[in-house]
């Protein structure tokens, strides 16, 4: 047991805050991911991220908290996409490319400002992979309000949302306002991934959102077990990658340990692999 | 601006734009905007790996955005195509992040891979990126029918005998050349754009594929050459040229397109 938790983990304020704020994230990010992987948006799931950036960076430069700063932007660039409103994966793809584009071009301008303004050449490094160790204390309550309330406007869109992902035709002959349902989704998305960019970092964000949600879409069908399975995993891996990044510290006596984000998208990524050979593993069964 | 350093600059954006605007068509055609995102992000990856090694970073990146386009190509075979990217790219990137905390004197070189230093161009920089450039160039001309074929009618294609798996193998191992041969010149953002933004546009404002590729050459070259001449006139970054103008190019493309459509007849509107 000692050598598995190495000494300080459960009382170190940093690990604690880390705790919590990853599993909110890692829960958030599954409830939405499983619409993300459904839906086919990976795309738009990771280039938010990104685009979030040009936000943050903009917000840091005139002073505002670059929460704000993320979170307008992203429900910004999430209503562009919606506008050029593509139907079809292909198109909307593409529709993603260009907002990302043009928000990853303003972002270069922002941060040389930031840079020339307050020479601070980690402002890029720290958006992209962020530090969950590094979090505030005082940045919690506001993870949590934002991540509840984006899980509710996804219970509250739960079965419309659910019909409009699998089949769109359907979903309009029914009645079903698509448009509307679609634009509710995707600033619920604009929220939760500015919330765990800002938080985790661009990185982790999308290995969050579309690893476990991918993972649990292997292993069952129905929508609502997967959410469940997914939440599980994600907050599994998150947990797992910090406690691994915490005993490299110690391990690695001297030397610094392993980044935390490498930490977590390794644990995601053998949970995915290991899913997908389970799935292949049973369909060989079957074929016999 | 047309100084001797700024020579190595023109040349090399000008070879960017021709090999951009080409593969680009494809990559519009395809819907394969987060591989062409992905791939150069991951690039990085690989830059930071051989700074650890000592290896040029040029080495480093293809092994990178290769061994990318072969995941990308192995994973998506089974599940969705977009999951397979989102999944690639964290991993790339998260192993970049390894190799950036185990080596020190990397960390500033990040902001010039990923949003472009494109007036430090060395002259030892211009004979790889040329050489490679007429390797996807090449590669483009030689798949053109198959290519075309498969991304256009993949059943058709298919029933053809060509493999639909093949041909995605092919063209996501020539987003990766592209890759190598512009990142470490422009940065993989600057990439990124030119890749999608010059080929959107030009395929609203024309009807047939060569007349596409011709004109989203035209409008990458435009766009790299006014973003260098800008930049360097006004000292900020080339890639918020790149990337502006590109959309801009994008928008006015779509304009057309809408303008001609409201025009001749009622409109379909599940076209995009």
């Amino acid at each position: 047991m000692a050598g598995f938790f190495e000494p300080g983990f459960f009382s170190s304020a940093p690990v604690h805050v880390a705790l919590t704020v990853g599993g909110i994230v890692a829960v958030v990010s599954a409830v939405v991911g499983t619409f993300t992987v459904i839906r086919g948006q990976s795309f738009a799931g990771h280039a938010l991220s990104d685009i979030g950036t040009a936000g943050g960076s903009g917000a840091f430069l005139v002073g505002v908290p670059t929460l704000y700063g993320f979170v307008a932007m992203n429900l910004t660039a999430a209503g562009v996409m919606e506008l050029i409103g593509i139907r079809r994966p292909r198109g909307r793809d593409l529709a993603t490319g260009i907002v990302l584009g043009a928000a990853l071009g303003v972002a270069a301008l922002f941060l040389y400002w930031d840079t020339t303004v307050s020479s601070t050449t980690g402002a890029t490094i720290n958006v992209l992979f962020g530090s969950i160790f590094t979090i505030s204390t005082s940045t919690v309550p506001v993870v949590a309000v934002l991540g509840a309330a984006t899980v509710a406007v996804i219970a509250a869109l739960y079965r419309p949302l659910l019909l409009t992902s699998v089949s769109y035709d359907l979903a309009a002959a029914r009645g079903v306002p698509v448009r509307l349902v679609s634009v509710g989704y995707l600033l619920a998305l604009a929220v939760a991934v500015s919330l765990s960019s800002i938080s985790i970092g661009a990185i982790l964000s999308t290995a969050l959102l579309i690893g476990p949600a991918a993972t649990a879409l292997r292993l069952t069908t129905r929508t609502g077990l997967a959410i469940g399975l997914a939440a599980a995993i994600g907050v599994a891996a998150t947990w797992a990658g910090i406690l691994l990044a915490y005993d490299s510290a110690a391990w690695s006596a001297g030397q610094q340990g392993w980044p935390v984000s490498f930490c977590i998208v390794a644990a995601v990524f053998a949970c995915y692999l290991l899913a997908s050979l389970r799935t292949r593993q049973s369909r060989h069964q079957r074929a016999r | 601006m047309f100084s001797n350093f700024m020579l190595n600059t023109w040349e090399a954006a000008t070879i960017v734009a021709v090999v951009a605007g080409v593969v680009g068509f494809f990559t519009v055609l395809r819907g394969s905007a987060f591989a062409a995102h992905a791939l150069p992000n991951g690039a990085f990856a690989g830059a930071a790996g051989a700074s650890l090694l000592g290896v040029n970073a040029l080495v480093g990146m293809g092994v990178f955005s290769l061994a990318g386009a072969v995941t990308i190509a192995s994973l998506g075979r089974r599940a969705r195509h977009d999951v397979a990217t989102a999944l690639t790219i964290v991993v790339l990137l998260g192993l970049g992040d390894l190799f950036l905390s185990r080596t020190t004197e990397y960390a500033p070189e990040i902001y010039s891979l990923l949003f472009g230093e494109i007036l430090g161009v060395a002259s030892t920089e211009l004979a790889p990126t040329a050489a490679i450039g007429a390797a996807c160039i090449a590669a483009v001309v030689v798949l053109y029918r198959p290519l075309m074929l498969s991304s256009v009618m993949p059943e058709v294609a298919e029933a053809r005998g060509v493999s639909a798996r093949r041909m995605d193998l092919c063209f996501l191992v020539v987003i990766a050349l592209t890759t190598t041969m512009a990142v470490p010149v422009v940065g993989s953002l600057l990439i990124f754009s030119l890749l999608i933004g010059p080929p959107a546009a030009a395929c609203a404002f024309t009807t047939t594929p060569r007349q596409a590729i011709v004109v989203s050459v035209l409008m990458a070259l435009g766009i790299v050459w006014a973003a260098i001449a800008i930049s360097y006139l006004t000292n900020l970054p080339i890639g918020f040229f790149v990337g502006t103008i590109s959309a801009v190019f994008y928008t006015a493309g779509r304009g057309w397109v809408f303008r001609r459509q409201t025009r001749t007849a009622p409109s379909d509107p599940s076209r995009p």
